[in-house]
């Protein structure tokens, strides 16, 4: 079934090294996670940057569907529809001391 | 790999003053918590400063809301023709000098990081990095455009 939902995945500039310069990629996934490996697969490299060893999204980066951080949802096993937009985003943060 | 020569562009950051104000005023408006936001630009020049909500707790912490941030990596950015050049924060009680967390969280290399201290609060201090895999280099914020 994933093989028949197609996504277009947005890309960050600090990641978009790894996608040959494209802001925009389009894969397959019925899942964030599915889609996140299809871009991997493309794309070798860049999936560890988003998921840990367990399949999750990093802390410090965000995924949004169509707008909507995933956190909120299922996470990567947020369910994808066909002209779905995922974007990433990397988090902007630091400061003085955790 | 597209490593800069020496004397590249990427050795200054020419910061209008008013965006310098800007970011001392947001600095002060939001101490003691740390604030931040971004600058877009073209070709490294900035062209316009945006606050932005940091959502961390407490006051030694920030993260630039990722609401906003998607917005402006997708949509703002794209529809202006420029990109994130300059990312800012400040540190209330500390240095104008990227913290260890600072460098751990630098995801954004092609950015500058632009770091406000207030700890003389007579004499807010403003300075700009690049941080790139734990390297540190400090850009010329005071550079002709």
């Amino acid at each position: 079934m994933s093989d028949s939902v197609e996504i277009t995945i947005l890309v960050p500039t600090p990641l978009r090294r790894f996608t040959d310069g494209q802001a925009k990629v389009g894969v397959k996934g019925a899942t964030v996670a599915d889609a996140l490996d299809d871009l991997n697969d493309r794309f070798p490299g860049i999936g560890e940057r988003l998921l840990d060893d367990d399949g999750q999204i990093r802390r410090f980066v965000n995924i949004f569907v169509n707008g909507q951080n995933v956190r909120d949802v299922d996470g990567a096993q947020t369910n994808l529809k066909s002209g779905d937009e995922v974007g990433i985003i990397p988090a902007m943060a630091g400061g003085r001391g955790l | 790999m597209n490593h800069p020569a020496a004397g590249s562009e990427k050795t200054g950051f020419p910061l209008p003053d008013e965006m310098r104000q800007a970011i001392i005023a947001h600095a002060r408006d939001e101490a003691p918590r740390e604030c931040c936001g971004i600058i877009s630009g073209k070709e490294g020049h900035p062209v316009q400063l945006y606050r932005a909500r940091n959502i961390a707790d407490g006051n030694n912490f920030y993260e630039l809301d990722p609401a906003q941030l998607i917005q402006f990596e997708f949509e703002i950015m794209p529809a202006s023709g420029t990109e994130i050049v300059a990312i800012y924060h400040s540190h209330p009680v500390s240095p104008a000098y990227p913290s260890s967390t600072d460098v751990k969280l630098a995801y954004w290399t092609d950015a500058v990081y632009v770091i406000c201290s207030l700890a003389d609060p007579d004499r807010p201090e403003v300075r700009g990095f690049r941080i790139d895999d734990g390297d540190i280099t400090e850009v010329d914020l005071a550079a002709s455009s």
